[in-house]
């Protein structure tokens, strides 16, 4: 069964800031949605489905919004699909979009993201308890910080890692308009001077509660031609899970990612992630998920991610540029920051990517993981049409 | 891009209470071993995994997470959920396999209504700065859609009792049912109003339940089954949240989905998703189904309403009558959001082998 070439032909993102006061969570989609329809040229009766994502519900307060937003979305008529896989969600909503492509159900589909933080209390809606579960009720961070503990006692990393992530990421988010936080003149000494919230984890190296939304078009081969500029052709996307807690699960280098990353490579053709991935947009919530997601997606060998970081690889001109766009840590609607990972990708391929444009991408990677660490959504995409396209180019 | 069929169903009995903790992922332990154990496939075998299921009914941020501990999901497994009726979860499903990307895919939906107020909830779908503040509830909005179709001599408040009574005596073949038996038309109308001219026989009762559904591909649905209900057309159709700018003696996404999905001629059972009785008789009017088509021979809703699974248990149902050989082209609906606003159909087809 061959699968239909699918291309990312637009993508759109709001301004993010911690409250959205001036606009409505349909006024939000539509911010997203009117910039992706500009960018790949098409008008509403050219899109044939919509795809929705956001992460729970407890967030705005509002109960399956999609069917409030389904005139907004401009879905009236046409099929609506709300995709709901927790922090992953706007990965995964990319992913499950461009399945309606690749399947040749539809020629054009309309991929939406977003949260709107302010309307309600997202540490509040994470710390409802789970029957039968443990208790954290702590927020994100609380549930990760033994983590990150456990990844230094692990790999030997030095403490100044994750300040260093945190750093180059606001930095880069301070080249990126959409951006939530731009601090540019932020160094590694400042973010060591930050407060400890949950230890190791400082203020300076968590991700701020943002109201934003991201939108895309994906299409098939004509719709790609019609629009008469580099589109980002989808090379392979992936999807894991596993539970969040039982005896003897790696929270640290959990399985799910990493067999969602082997599937990935295997479906692009790629061999050597570090060498033919010329972009990463990783989600990096906390610092020092960049060296783990490293290790966790192939890029490094376990216990070695860091040193990837240390010597500056992961920054602008590195061999690996990793959240060029300054990431979640710059910028994170919940629900919309998968997608804004897979659309930043997307933007490195088209080369359109402005002020943070990475020279020469190629070929980029999007990521995104939810839950306790256990949901995971990436893709791979190129500037050529297949993967075999690429290797022929390279030769 | 390959066929794929239903090739196995299960439900846990639909009831208006169960003693399972508030999301109620305690149900689908038992229907997954149903299906393992029909099929002879195990958890490791199942190669798409998707579900249905409302946070809001469980009153808690991400209650679909604790289902993946239902299904003992390590070594990790390829999965997605619809914050949807799982009958969405069952269209990504058969996408995933269409494309090749998997030969099998586990289905599912679960909920537990009597977790809240199930009325005061569903009012939560509404525009949440213009209409739900009021609070209009789930029941008052039903009974002003009926209301409209009385008046305009659409159906009566008699035809609607004949469809409650007709719901619970088919139920009574029905071992999930929640509410079946013999009863008497005039008794029925006798109730007093709930939501006038709604009465308690014309609204789905408040129901906990959970089902899934096992979708193969061509090339394994014969080998799981002897006969596969195939898939032969699939879709769904969104309208208007404004209830007041849309028909709602009409269901336009209903019309559209089923003549998108390939039309409904030769079909001899339907089982359609309407939560009241007067929206059975719309329904059927909006798919275009004559008097040669058998509806609901299950029951239907108004024999038990499992929020998030009752869609996807409409799809199984339609199935299980074509894998046991009653019907040999059946039709599935699910619907969803306030009036009947989101709708699925799913036409199945059985083969001569």
């Amino acid at each position: 069964m061959s699968k239909q070439p699918a291309a990312v032909l637009g993508v759109g993102q709001t301004n993010h800031t911690a409250k959205r006061l001036d606009v409505s969570m349909a006024g939000l989609c539509r911010e997203a949605i009117d910039r992706a329809m500009i960018d790949a040229g098409v008008g509403w009766d050219d899109i044939d489905a919509v795809v929705i994502g956001k992460a729970p519900d407890l967030f705005e307060g509002v109960m399956m919004p999609e069917l409030y937003l389904a005139d907004a979305l401009g879905a009236r008529g046409k099929p609506l699909l709300r995709v709901h896989t927790a922090g992953s969600v706007g990965g995964s909503t990319a992913n499950v979009a461009a399945s309606l492509v690749q399947a040749g159900l539809h020629k054009r589909v309309l991929a939406v993201a977003w949260e709107k933080q302010s309307e309600s209390n997202a540490m509040w809606a994470l710390s409802i308890a789970v029957p039968f579960s443990m208790p954290v009720g702590a927020g994100a961070g609380g549930y990760f910080a033994p983590h990150v503990r456990s990844y230094i006692r692990r790999s030997g990393a030095p403490l100044h890692i994750g300040a260093m992530v945190a750093a180059k990421d606001r930095r880069n988010g301070a080249t990126n308009p959409y951006a939530h936080l731009h601090q540019p003149d932020i160094t590694v000494e400042s973010v060591q001077a930050s407060k400890m919230l949950w230890d190791p984890i400082r203020y300076d190296e968590t991700c701020p509660s943002s109201d934003g939304a991201c939108a895309m078009v994906i299409g098939d081969e004509s719709a790609a031609a019609a629009t008469g500029k580099q589109v980002a052709w989808i090379h392979a996307t992936a999807m894991r899970s596993e539970p969040t807690t039982f005896a003897g699960r790696d929270q640290v280098n959990p399985k799910a990612g990493r067999d969602a990353a082997a599937a990935l490579w295997k479906q692009a053709g790629i061999t050597d992630p570090l060498r033919e991935i010329d972009a990463a947009e990783i989600y990096v919530p906390f610092s020092w998920f960049e060296p783990m997601w490293l290790e966790n997606l192939g890029f490094a060998e376990e216990g070695a991610g860091w040193k990837l970081t240390e010597a500056g690889e992961t920054e602008q001109d590195g061999r690996l540029p990793v959240n060029a766009s300054g990431g979640v840590l710059s910028s994170n609607p919940i629900g919309a920051s998968g997608m804004l990972r897979f659309a930043e990708a997307a933007r490195q391929v088209m080369g359109t990517a402005d002020d943070h444009q990475v020279d020469g991408v190629r070929t980029a990677l999007g990521h995104a993981y939810g839950g306790g660490s256990q949901f995971y959504a990436m893709w791979v995409l190129g500037q050529d049409k297949t993967p075999d396209d690429r290797k022929r180019a390279a030769r | 891009m390959g066929d794929v069929a239903v090739v196995g169903f299960a439900q846990a009995p639909n009831v208006r209470r169960t003693h399972g903790t508030t999301n109620g992922v305690e149900m689908l332990v038992p229907i997954f071993q149903e299906l393992y154990a029909a099929t002879g496939l195990t958890n490791r075998d199942i190669s798409f995994w998707c579900s249905g299921s409302s946070d809001y009914l469980a009153g808690r941020a991400f209650s679909f997470i604790s289902a993946i501990d239902a299904i003992g999901a390590f070594p990790p497994i390829t999965e997605s959920h619809v914050e949807m009726d799982a009958a969405w979860a069952l269209y990504e499903a058969w996408v995933k396999i269409k494309l090749g990307e998997a030969d099998t895919a586990l289905v599912y939906g679960f909920g537990k209504s009597s977790a809240g107020d199930l009325r005061r909830v569903l009012a939560m779908q509404l525009d949440p700065y213009v209409a739900a503040p009021l609070w209009p509830d789930s029941v008052a909005l039903a009974g002003l859609q009926a209301r409209l179709g009385i008046e305009s001599g659409r159906w009566s408040e008699r035809e609607m009792a004949e469809v409650a009574a007709r719901s619970r005596s088919d139920a009574m073949n029905n071992p999930h049912a929640q509410l079946s038996g013999h009863v008497d038309v005039d008794e029925l109308l006798a109730a007093p109003y709930l939501a006038d001219p709604l009465r308690m026989h014309d609204c789905a009762p408040i129901t906990d339940g959970a089902s899934a559904v096992i979708l193969a591909s061509a090339e394994r649905a014969r080998e799981l089954c002897e006969n596969p209900a195939w898939i032969t057309g699939i879709e769904h159709r969104v309208d208007s949240p404004a209830i007041g700018t849309r028909d709602l003696l009409a269901s336009a996404s209903t019309t559209a989905s089923a003549r998108a999905a390939g039309g409904v001629d030769g079909v001899t059972a339907a089982e359609l998703h309407a939560p009241f009785s007067h929206q059975q008789i719309l329904l059927r009017e909006a798919i275009g189904l004559n008097g040669q088509t058998t509806v609901n021979p299950s029951g239907g809703v108004l024999a038990g309403n499992p929020m998030f699974s009752a869609g996807l248990s409409r799809i199984g149902e339609a199935a299980s009558r074509v894998m046991r050989g009653q019907d040999q082209k059946v039709l599935g609906h699910a619907t969803s959001g306030p009036l009947l606003q989101q709708n699925l159909i799913c036409v199945m087809e059985g083969r001569d082998s």
